[in-house]
């Protein structure tokens, strides 16, 4: 029964005796402990990527009336092992005048930076890699280390289109870290705690329907941080060849490439833990393999909703890009902050006082809240684009043909 | 024990990593060298006990000043592979002084009663974060100072658009 209600610490505390057996200090068994435990934290995430890659070919054919991989295993399972024995087989081709050390490192720090974020969110109530209190921050803090790893992906390759598409990228990124850190501070204030765990054992009620606005925010904030259509622009084929990984070939492509899978499946899962209740089910408590089932179902859930949003919209241009979050998602983002930490304050000065049930008053206040700023946001919309067909309708001035010989023979 | 000597390496690297940004030939290596020694920083605080400034410092440092730096090099180099020379010409002179200031710096904290004293340990549960935030936001705490480190900011941004709006 112990192994079940906290199967970690079972086999950790097995594992210590075994090694204390065998004759190690308790300093250095607590080290190999650890490190075991990062190992099988990576290595899962890893395996994880190896189903998702098919998944998502299997729903992008689908959805465009095609079968997807079919031939290796049944329904194409096995697709993913062939093409990671190609992937190893390639040649590491090494651009001339590349800068050696840095070309190397960017793969590297791009997959850290991604398998960093799964060790603090929680499969299970007893099930996470490490309990931080500032789990939220430390999420924050590695996913700028991907974006570091873009641009020395993009410098180190002495090619001119590369370097424009990391700079395009991390423009990108670093815009849109600004809604994502302030929706993210949305679930903080109603946990009023930034551990992960703590924010998941605080969801009585969804995130979600105490707060829908802050999880779409973050949904669509962090779509464009993974570069994830329709923001995919990093990876605008027809414009810049593969952006900053255009000189990567071989398994230093196939890094940023599992890197960016890997990233999508763990912003479904960040979202499915902050806002979707992570492992929280009925009978989680008492069965963690049951909050891993609930875990992993939605966010399941959720990826499939990234990949299907993948699927069926068009490229944003980079313009509008940019103009989306400057000036409809950060002021959207600060609005909903500022109401919410306003709400729940208030709530918790007046509500003890009342005679009512405190989580349903709580849950239905800040819905209401979030209904409000979401009318007024699209009131504010509707005028403003009201404003601006007269000014796009007015007749734009056509382009005069210049007098040539060829029009004008007295020339 | 133990942490003495991860202490010991990371003091180590952080010392190199910090020689290296300025006896480095390219700027973006001396930038990734200061990458490595605010990552060392961050380790420190570890040790420290102090989870909440490791993170800051990652996401702000690495995450945030780093970035702007690599991007100022990109930026205004004409060739990105710019190097130099490893030294200037009045190198000794400023050996001199960092030694004489380390040498006076090292004299005064040595001197002072709280070198070596033992910290008290904090209580198991003390929730520490949740303290730095009151002690940030109260009046009779650092109200005052994060205040004016906010206004230092807006000031920093209003710089940044003005300098950076198109002229009419």
């Amino acid at each position: 029964m112990a192994f079940l209600s906290d199967p970690i610490s079972f086999i950790g505390n097995w594992l210590m005796t075994l090694l204390l057996g065998w004759g190690m200090t308790e300093a250095a068994a607590t080290a190999v402990i650890k490190f075991i435990g990062a190992g099988v934290v990576g290595t899962f995430s890893l395996a994880l990527v190896i189903f998702t890659i098919w998944l998502e070919r299997k729903l992008y054919a689908r959805i465009q009336d095609r079968l997807g991989p079919n031939r290796v295993g049944p329904w194409g399972i096995f697709q993913t092992f062939p093409d990671m024995i190609k992937i190893f087989t390639k040649e590491y081709i090494t651009p001339d005048g590349a800068d050696k050390i840095v070309y190397n490192l960017a793969p590297i720090l791009a997959v850290m930076a991604v398998l960093l974020v799964w060790a603090v969110i929680p499969y299970a109530p007893t099930v996470v890699g490490t309990e931080v209190n500032v789990g939220v921050l430390y999420i924050l803090a590695v996913s700028a280390i991907g974006t570091l790893s873009i641009i020395l992906a993009g410098w180190s390759s002495n090619n001119k289109y590369a370097l424009l598409g990391a700079f395009r990228t991390v423009s990108q990124l670093v815009a849109f870290e600004i809604p994502l850190v302030l929706s993210l501070l949305v679930p903080v204030l109603l946990a009023q705690s930034m551990g992960v765990n703590s924010i998941v054992r605080s969801q009585d009620v969804w995130f979600v329907v105490l707060s829908p606005l802050a999880a779409l925010l973050f949904f669509l904030s962090s779509q464009a941080e993974i570069g994830r259509a329709p923001f995919d622009l990093l990876e605008a084929e027809s414009e810049l060849v593969a952006g900053y990984q255009t000189e990567y070939s071989g398994l230093k492509f196939g890094m940023f490439y599992v890197g960016e899978f890997l990233h999508a499946f763990t912003v479904s899962a960040l979202t499915a833990t902050l806002f979707f209740g992570g492992w929280r089910g009925p009978g989680a408590e008492q069965f963690p393999i049951l909050g891993i089932a609930y875990f992993f179902v939605k966010t399941f859930i959720i990826y499939f909703f990234v990949i299907v949003l993948r699927i069926t919209m068009p490229r944003v241009r980079i313009d509008h890009l940019l103009n989306f979050n400057w000036k409809f998602l950060t002021p959207v983002a600060l609005v909903l902050l500022i109401a919410t930490a306003l709400v729940e304050k208030a709530l918790q000065a007046v509500l003890p006082g009342l005679a009512v049930n405190p989580a349903l008053v709580r849950a239905l206040v800040h819905f209401g809240v979030n209904l409000l700023i979401a009318l007024g946001t699209f009131a504010w919309l509707r005028r403003s684009s009201q404003r601006e067909r007269p000014r796009v309708a007015e007749p734009r001035p056509t382009i005069v043909a210049p007098k040539t010989s060829l029009s004008d023979p007295s020339l | 024990m133990a942490i003495q000597i991860i202490f010991l390496i990371t003091a180590v690297v952080t010392l190199l990593a910090a020689l290296m940004v300025v006896a480095s030939r390219h700027l973006v290596h001396s930038a990734l060298w200061l990458i490595l020694a605010l990552f060392g920083v961050a380790v420190l605080y570890v040790l420290l006990d102090a989870g909440f400034f490791t993170v800051a410092q990652v996401l702000i440092y690495i995450g945030a000043i780093a970035i702007l730096f690599i991007f100022a090099v990109m930026l205004t180099r004409r060739d990105m592979r710019d190097s130099g020379p490893q030294h200037t010409p009045g190198w000794w002179l400023a050996a001199i002084l960092a030694a004489l200031m380390f040498a006076g710096v090292m004299i005064m904290l040595i001197s002072w009663t709280g070198f070596s004293t033992p910290l008290p340990a904090l209580a198991a549960d003390a929730d520490t974060l949740s303290r730095l935030g009151l002690a940030l936001v109260s009046p009779d705490g650092y109200l005052l100072p994060f205040e004016l480190a906010s206004v230092l900011l807006v000031a920093a941004m209003i710089g940044a658009i003005y300098v950076s709006l198109a002229k009419k």
